[in-house]
């Protein structure tokens, strides 16, 4: 299945005056988890990214952590969820975000076909870093994936520069330092990073980790071109929340950025 | 042993595998540690320390009653004897200076058997810095001595409830609150594994084993020993001991616990920062060490030891629970010596490679025993009943 092409989507979107609104899912976490990822779609994320389970995510907090754990129990598998993920087609691009273990494990090669061919267009792998990330970014751009690569506070300004000139599809704008995960209020490094990143790249730039309500997508959007929401939406599906309360977060997240 | 490459490799192991905001942590502690081993006030603090405050150099101990009942010529380098009881002492005082030398003010640490919790957290006491230990829940309960010694050091215990609650997690878990603290804390890994510089670091600092055993070897026997034998966890008193040896004709043999064998089981991953041989399924999830020794439950192994392994120039072996217990109980017997669990394995290899024959009769043989006994007392006492 040919997915929706990462970059040109958000650039789309982004020069059309939208703030960009990515939404996470944990593959297999429930036995409708592609509902679920269906729901975000329709109340108007512009792309989704599809958690892959590991075993050790050392840059995830606790609900994430939560989640993995629970997916992995129900025995979830990269193939089954990318099986899952190839058997609906989506009109938004879809992204894999999973740790290198996985990545690695039967060839960087075969695992960039394998999303490409479950029309999976973009990949985050928050443990391959630029010094580690060279042949991962080549094997995915042959397989038609985006490899998008992570920008943090502490990351000095020629490194930001690097990062933004390799990263494809997006820059991932790391708004704290510290793990994924629900926050009471946005971390004040985020919006330096975001007027960073804005300096030196045109590409699509999306800010992440502990965006938990839409006031502080908001904010996070202000400096950047859209935000990533995970752990909140996990924490919500996690705690029982159905498809349709899940729908309604994503679309009050959506109204609130359309507002501004 | 030489020093990894730009890329913090050892052939095809090694690297730095961390979210893109450790790399700047990474980078300043390989910056530091380069300073430091290279200037002679800083080295000279160190060995100081390591003299007056650990106790070096430990001696070795030729064992004539067990080298008797074995048919070879054992002797044992004695990192029992330092303070608080094993070789994880050198490690943290070296990287407790080496905090004070970048100006951070906070050790934060993982343990499995909690030798190096208790160990990083007698340094932070000596050295003046604050101190946090992660531990998993199922270890902190195996190791309740160790946790109350801890604490009784000033240092607080974070028992780690994620994945198996073992030294794994505690590893992640010290990971993910160094990403949040990094300006102001250090992280004390315990071994030779983790990101670069770690492996080599941690190496280095445990090479005055090696090194102290080397000399005291030639001078006992007149000649290197045939065989040196460590066991491995992440690989650190290991690392340490061969970097004493790796230029002579001594055979190296690293002993890994039988339920943790990441050379004889493991497939090449990328765990905690490294790339390594690690315990793993088909699909990459990484599983989970068993062992009766907290300090051997990690499902990796040091990216060195996964290098040696590769050229041969080491090999990895295995000991089971119960040929452990048995060797524990038999050095004790005959030696008067009560190891740690941990390098029982070494001896429990050694007794099954001499009863087999695989050991010459008459084979001298150095097995560097890592710690002792006192805080296994306990759970040896529930197993053997
Ligand atoms: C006495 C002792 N020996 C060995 C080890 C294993 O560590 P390593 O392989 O790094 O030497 C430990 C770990 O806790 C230990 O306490």
């Amino acid at each position: 299945m040919s997915g929706v092409a990462l970059e040109p989507a958000l650039r789309a979107r982004r020069d059309a005056g939208a703030k960009l609104l990515v939404t996470y899912m944990t593959g297999e976490l429930t036995a409708d988890w592609v509902d679920y990822l269906q729901v975000m779609v329709e109340a108007g994320a512009d792309a989704v990214e599809i958690g892959v389970p590991f075993s050790d995510p050392m840059v995830d907090g606790p609900t994430i952590q939560e989640a993995s754990v629970r997916a992995l129990e129900r025995g979830a598998t990269p193939e089954a969820i990318l099986t899952a993920t190839g058997g609906r087609e989506q009109p938004v691009p879809l992204v894999a975000m999973t740790y290198a273990n996985l990545v690695l494990r039967g060839g960087l090669q075969r695992f960039a076909a394998r999303l490409s061919a479950a029309g999976v267009t973009g990949a985050i792998v928050p443990d391959l870093p630029l010094e580690e990330s060279g042949s991962w970014e080549q094997a995915a751009g042959g397989a038609g994936v985006a490899a998008v690569l992570l920008a943090a506070p502490v990351t000095p300004d020629d490194r930001l520069g690097l990062i933004c000139e390799r990263s494809h599809g997006f820059v991932y704008g790391v708004n704290l330092m510290g793990v994924t995960g629900e926050r009471a209020s946005l971390a004040r490094s985020a919006a330096v990073l975001a007027k960073r990143l804005k300096a030196h790249t045109d590409k699509p730039v999306v800010m992440g980790f502990g965006i938990s309500t839409p006031e502080q997508a908001v904010e996070a959007a202000s400096e950047a071109d859209g935000v990533v929401v995970a752990s909140a939406l996990m924490r919500a599906v996690l705690d029982g929340a159905g498809i349709a309360e899940v729908g309604d977060r994503v679309a009050d997240l959506r109204a609130a950025l359309d507002r501004g | 042993m030489a020093e990894p490459s730009a890329s913090g490799r050892f052939g095809d192991y090694g690297g730095r595998f961390v979210p893109e905001a450790l790399v700047p942590a990474c980078a300043e502690v390989e910056a530091a540690f380069r300073v430091a081993w290279a200037d002679p006030a800083f080295v000279g603090t160190y060995r100081d320390l390591l003299r007056d405050y650990a106790g070096r150099p430990t001696p070795v101990t030729e064992c004539r009653r067990l080298s008797e009942v074995l048919g070879v010529r054992l002797l044992l380098k004695r990192e029992d004897l330092t303070h608080t009881g094993s070789h994880k002492i050198n490690n943290v005082l070296g990287q407790g200076l080496l905090t004070l030398a970048m100006g951070k003010k906070r050790l934060i640490a993982e343990t499995g058997a909690g030798q190096h919790g208790v160990a990083t957290a007698t340094a932070a006491a000596l050295l003046g810095l604050d101190c946090v230990v992660y531990m998993g829940e199922v270890d902190t309960q195996r190791q309740e001595l160790n946790v109350f010694r801890m604490r009784l050091l000033g240092a607080e215990v974070v028992p780690v409830r994620s994945g198996s609650r073992t030294l794994k997690d505690a590893v992640n878990e010290a990971m993910r609150a160094w990403v949040a603290e990094v300006d102001t804390t250090h992280y004390c890994l315990g071994s030779v594994m983790g990101p670069h510089p770690f492996p080599w670091m941690v190496r280095e600092l445990q090479r005055v084993v090696g090194d102290e055993a080397a000399a005291q070897c030639r001078a006992l026997l007149g000649a290197d020993p045939d065989l040196v034998v460590a066991c491995v966890g992440g690989g650190s008193n290991a690392a340490g001991t061969f970097a004493g040896f790796v230029d002579t004709g001594a055979a190296l043999v690293g002993v890994e616990a039988a339920g943790g064998a990441a050379v004889a089981r493991g497939v090449p991953g990328v765990l905690h920062g490294m790339r390594s041989l690690l315990l793993q399924d088909e699909e990459g999830q990484i599983l989970e060490a068993e062992s009766i020794s907290a300090g051997l439950d990690y499902p990796g192994i040091g990216p060195e030891h996964a290098f040696l392994a590769a050229t041969g120039r080491a090999r990895y072996e295995s000991a089971a629970d119960d040929e452990v217990l048995e060797a524990l109980q038999l050095l004790s017997r005959t030696e008067g010596i009560i190891p740690a669990l941990e390098p029982a394995h070494a001896l429990a290899w050694l007794v099954r490679a001499a009863r087999s024959g695989e050991v010459g009769s008459g084979s001298t043989v150095l097995v560097t025993l890592s710690g002792r006994g006192d805080k296994d007392a306990q759970q040896v006492m529930r197993l053997l009943g």
